[in-house]
């Protein structure tokens, strides 16, 4: 496909959120400071499993300064339960209600005059607990007769089932050999350096909750906050935030907004709860999923795929907040990027005594990628065939797109050969290996590292509930509000709020592109939700498609306005008129132009300028709805088209590894990504290399840990390690540019790639380091003292 | 039970400032709360992450593993210091250009701890940029950004220097 020349999409355009964000002007969660305010802390659970006999707060209230204390059996007068994904009844309220199901799980909270007397009423707070069972591994939770961390559920195992596309006992039946593999993905967390915290004032004469927090989706999830927060939908408003990163951990937050809700109830005075650092590595929602897998692949002699099964545990922690969305998540791109023609995916869900798990970055499609291309390495490896060979054979072929995957998700667009291709030759590829053989000869251990992976974005919200029988939501829009002010300068209002990314420079290009105005001259703003337009906000790679979508939706409808204007005045057709940098004017007549301020000026104050019978004024408002969602089969044979938009990367890490003590050293590290029409590639580029990061500190250092106990060990950055600058190299990024031809200027999202293939490719390039040992890397972090175990068993079987 | 106060001076950004602080408090929640400064931010209190990064007379200090008792008669510059005016300083402007920023919450710590380097080193390796900058977490650029802003903004200076020699 062509691509069309653009005057402002696919420009490195300075980005319109810096200058606040670098001047220490930008309005964080915690900047907020209302007129007496108080500020809360959080007493939690010391054990993983324990009935709550007792609470005594007394000694906290008597407390000079403290204005309230709460604790489960207020939490059941004050609030509903916290709003879930799931269809099960896995209730969760944001204080313990009779028990505790996690060590850190929130059991009292405190509001004081500041955060010191608040913490210092928190230990005055006596807690008897009666300890019970504890259940740390999904397998032996699973158990029939397994201690219950529900009693209101039949078991631990909270949901199960199979979903099966395509003919796959055929192709097993078929295959010349079947690849099997038993993978581990460890449980990690996004931990943005903002943690998750809101500012709750409730009006008693009103009856109006205000809500100032770093929730992403204060148009999308109001409505269900209200009901915990037990306030009417239409007195609940959620402001929007600058928000310091989420990384998909910022959805809902319904913890820290009702705790900090019934605080501010209680106190009689706005509250202001902030997750400190152990909050949030021990008690948020952005643990992400923790799984088991057993799979298999089947394999002709000629190395064509005809078959892959599935089986995956996850451990999903003590409750079930976003059900098993991450599990229909890794379906939209579950066969890869290549042509398998039939696949078996099951999924047993099980409770266990931790955090639950949320969603961070790659949401269960990261994890179902690391599946796929250790298999795929596998494959290459038992039939002898080079790693790069072996995918070419497999990859859909460019001219199959849009290409129905088995489960029934449309990938768009897409030429995986020319990704490929342009990463190979970035590397180096034959002077790679040549290196490597050479560094072999004088015993040294580099590995060349190779993943080719899809990168899913835009979802549908069916995605949530195909696995179930019955059927749940179908939208998930975006909308923005445009408007061109009486000095002619065109003002966008969002509805979701910044997230950390670069939502306003996203439109702001749009705008330009639409109307040809530089985008530095618009001003974007955002809405909170009493003024909202249905919007879902950031999550699984959909932002900037959906938003360059509603702002062209928006300008089509603005245009037309505009145009009959600049037509009443220039004494010509609406149709015949064109926008360019300076105005509108005439096709072919660009000597004569309306300017904007011009047209601005008479819509707002020259009534009798207008067209007769014009209403004043110029805006528009215009929500995109998903350009590409189709029902699932009612047998679920076919899931419809639910994440049609669909990049992909290939990523060739270069390590060295130290065999004595297990060290990885990352030498070079080249990705190429293709996600469609790039809007803005300085900032593209910067979410490849920070999603690259992520993936590194997945591949190498993050993992939270808890033990036997279920006591967490990775409650502060000295247990958590995030990757510093030096852990990370010069990333080398290329770019392939397949449009889509389902949005807007042909974009796809590109969010999510770098931390969802990083894994995978740093994977294959340890184990291709230590290839020489025979090593095989079935799990991660790759940490030090795993490598160098790994490597130990290798040398006492004499390799 | 009183609450005992200590009372301190602080010179922050230029502006004089006589407060009563308890003697627990910490200068993060000093510059945060008292003095309204909420360009430094908290990132994890346990002084692994550098977000708090301030100077305290001229040294980078991270705010959360230091009492505002302790700061008292120091000279102290947060991120709103580096821009008074709203105008940006060379180094928040190679941030800008070399987009050393995403979310923007480690920002103001990269930017005091990028402003101390570059006093000390006018001229730094990648090598020794990264090293220094790894006393700061950042969690959305993958640092590439971020090193090749103070590498911009060092060569702009050495330009600039050279030209008023």
């Amino acid at each position: 496909m062509a691509t069309t020349p653009r005057t402002w999409i696919g420009k490195d355009v300075q980005r319109l959120e810096d200058p606040r964000l670098l001047t220490g002007r930008a309005n964080y969660s915690d900047d907020v400071r209302l007129p007496g305010m108080a500020h809360a802390a959080v007493l939690r659970s010391p054990h993983a499993h324990a009935r709550i006999v007792r609470i005594d707060t007394s000694r906290a209230r008597a407390l000079s300064g403290v204005f309230a204390v709460i604790t489960g059996e207020d939490a059941k007068e004050l609030s509903n339960p916290l709003p879930a994904f799931c269809a099960e009844p896995v209730v969760q309220y944001a204080l313990a209600v009779d028990k505790v199901r996690y060590a850190g799980e929130a059991v009292a909270a405190v509001a004081a005059v500041d955060r010191y007397t608040a913490e210092d009423a928190v230990g005055l707070i006596d807690v008897e607990y009666a300890p019970l069972p504890v259940l740390t591994d999904p397998i032996e939770a699973m158990k029939p007769g397994a201690p219950k961390v529900h009693d209101n559920l039949p078991s631990n195992l909270v949901f199960e089932k199979t979903l099966s596309f395509g003919d796959v006992v055929g192709g097993f039946a078929s295959a010349e050999r079947v690849i099997r593999r038993r993978l581990r993905w460890h449980r990690a967390s996004a931990q943005p350096l903002e943690t998750a915290g809101a500012v709750c004032r409730f009006n008693p004469a009103s009856g109006r909750m205000d809500v100032w927090s770093n929730t992403n989706m204060i148009n999308y999830v109001g409505w269900l906050v209200a009901n915990t927060l037990k306030v009417p939908a239409s007195k609940l408003n959620i402001n929007p935030m600058d928000v310091g990163g989420s990384f998909g951990s910022k959805h809902v937050l319904g913890k820290v907004i009702a705790i900090a809700g019934m605080l501010a109830r209680r106190a009689g005075r706005a509250v202001k709860f902030m997750e400190d650092r152990v909050d949030n590595l021990t008690a948020c929602e952005n643990l992400a999923c923790d799984r088991f897998y057993d799979v298999e692949l089947a394999v002709g002699a000629d190395g064509i795929f005809t078959g892959l099964r599935i089986k995956v545990v996850d451990d999903y922690g003590a409750y079930f907040q976003f059900g098993h969305g991450t599990h229909g998540n890794a379906l939209a791109q579950a066969t890869g990027p290549y042509r398998i023609p039939g696949f078996e995916y099951t999924v047993q869900c099980v409770l266990t005594n931790k955090c639950q798990q949320g969603v961070f970055r790659g949401a269960g499609s990261d994890a179902n990628n690391f599946a796929i291309e250790r298999l795929v390495d596998a494959a290459a490896q038992e039939l002898g065939l080079d790693r790069v060979e072996i995918r070419r054979r497999n990859f859909i072929r460019p001219d199959a797109f849009p290409f129905k995957m088995p489960a029934g998700n449309i990938y768009d667009s897409g030429d995986y050969p020319k990704v490929l291709d342009l990463a190979l030759s970035m590397t180096g590829w034959d002077a790679l290996r040549k290196m490597q053989a050479e560094a072999r000869a004088q015993g040294r251990f580099v590995g060349i590292g190779l993943a080719t992976a899809q990168q899913r974005s835009v979802y549908g919200p069916t995605e949530f509930w195909f696995w179930y029988d019955a059927a749940g939501l179908t939208s998930v829009p975006e909308s923005v509000g445009l408007s061109l002010g009486p000095t002619g300068e065109f003002i966008v209002t969002m509805f979701s709020p910044f997230w950390g990314n670069s939502p306003e420079t996203v439109v702001a290009q749009s705008v330009a592109e639409e109307f040809g105005v530089d985008p530095h001259t618009v001003t974007v703003t955002y809405e909170d939700s009493l003024h909202g337009l249905p919007s879902a906000g950031p999550g699984g790679s959909r932002m900037t498609v959906m938003l360059t979508g509603a702002v062209v939706g928006a300008s089509r409808k603005l245009k037309e306005k505009m145009a009959r204007i600049a037509a009443h005045v220039l004494e010509a057709a609406p149709e015949d008129i064109v926008f360019g940098a300076n105005g509108a004017s005439v096709r072919g007549a660009s000597d004569k132009v309306v300017g904007y301020g011009d047209i601005g000026l008479k819509a707002y104050w020259f009534k009798l300028d207008l067209p007769a019978g014009m209403e004043s004024g110029l805006e528009a408002r215009h929500t995109y709805d998903h350009p590409y969602l189709t029902p699932p089969s009612a047998d679920r044979k076919d899931l419809g088209s639910f994440y049609p938009m669909m990049g992909h990367g290939a990523h060739i890490p270069v390590v060295e590894v130290n065999p004595e003590t297990g060290q990885v050293r990352i030498l070079r590290y080249v990705a190429v990504h293709d996600v469609g029409t790039i809007v803005n590639p300085k900032s593209l580029r910067g979410q490849i290399a920070g999603g690259i990061t992520q993936g590194i500190g997945m591949a190498l250092y993050e993992q939270i840990l808890y033990d036997a106990e279920g006591q967490p060990l990775t409650g502060s950055f000295m247990d958590y390690l995030l990757p510093t600058a030096q852990e990370v190299p010069r990333f080398e990024i290329g770019h392939v540019e397949t449009p889509s031809p389902f949005t807007e200027y042909g974009v796809k999202g590109g969010g999510e790639g770098g931390r969802m293939i990083a894994p995978a490719a740093l994977a294959s390039a340890v184990e291709d380091a230590l290839a020489p040992l025979g090593v095989t890397i079935d799990e991660l972090p790759m940490t030090p003292e795993r490598l160098a175990t790994l490597v130990g068993h290798a040398r006492a079987r004499g390799r | 039970m009183k609450r005992s106060v200590s009372a301190i001076g602080l010179t922050v950004n230029g502006v004089r400032h006589e407060l009563a602080v308890e003697p627990r408090r910490l200068l993060v929640d000093c510059l945060r709360d008292d003095l309204g400064l909420t360009g430094t931010h908290i990132g994890c209190e346990h002084g692994v992450c550098g977000t708090c990064t301030v100077l305290v007379d001229g040294e980078s200090v991270r705010s959360c593993l230091m009492l505002a008792v302790q700061a008292d008669g120091a000279t102290i510059t947060t991120v709103e210091g580096l821009a008074p005016d709203g105008t940006l300083h060379p180094l928040q402007q190679a941030f800008r250009e070399a987009q050393g920023l995403q979310c923007g919450f480690c920002t103001p710590g990269m930017l005091l701890l990028a402003w101390e380097l570059l006093r000390d080193h006018p001229s730094p390796s990648e090598a020794e940029i990264r090293e220094a900058i790894s006393a700061n977490l950042c969690r959305c650029t993958g640092y590439q950004g971020i090193v090749d802003a103070i590498q911009l903004a060092a060569e702009r200076h050495a330009v600039t220097a050279a030209a008023a020699r």
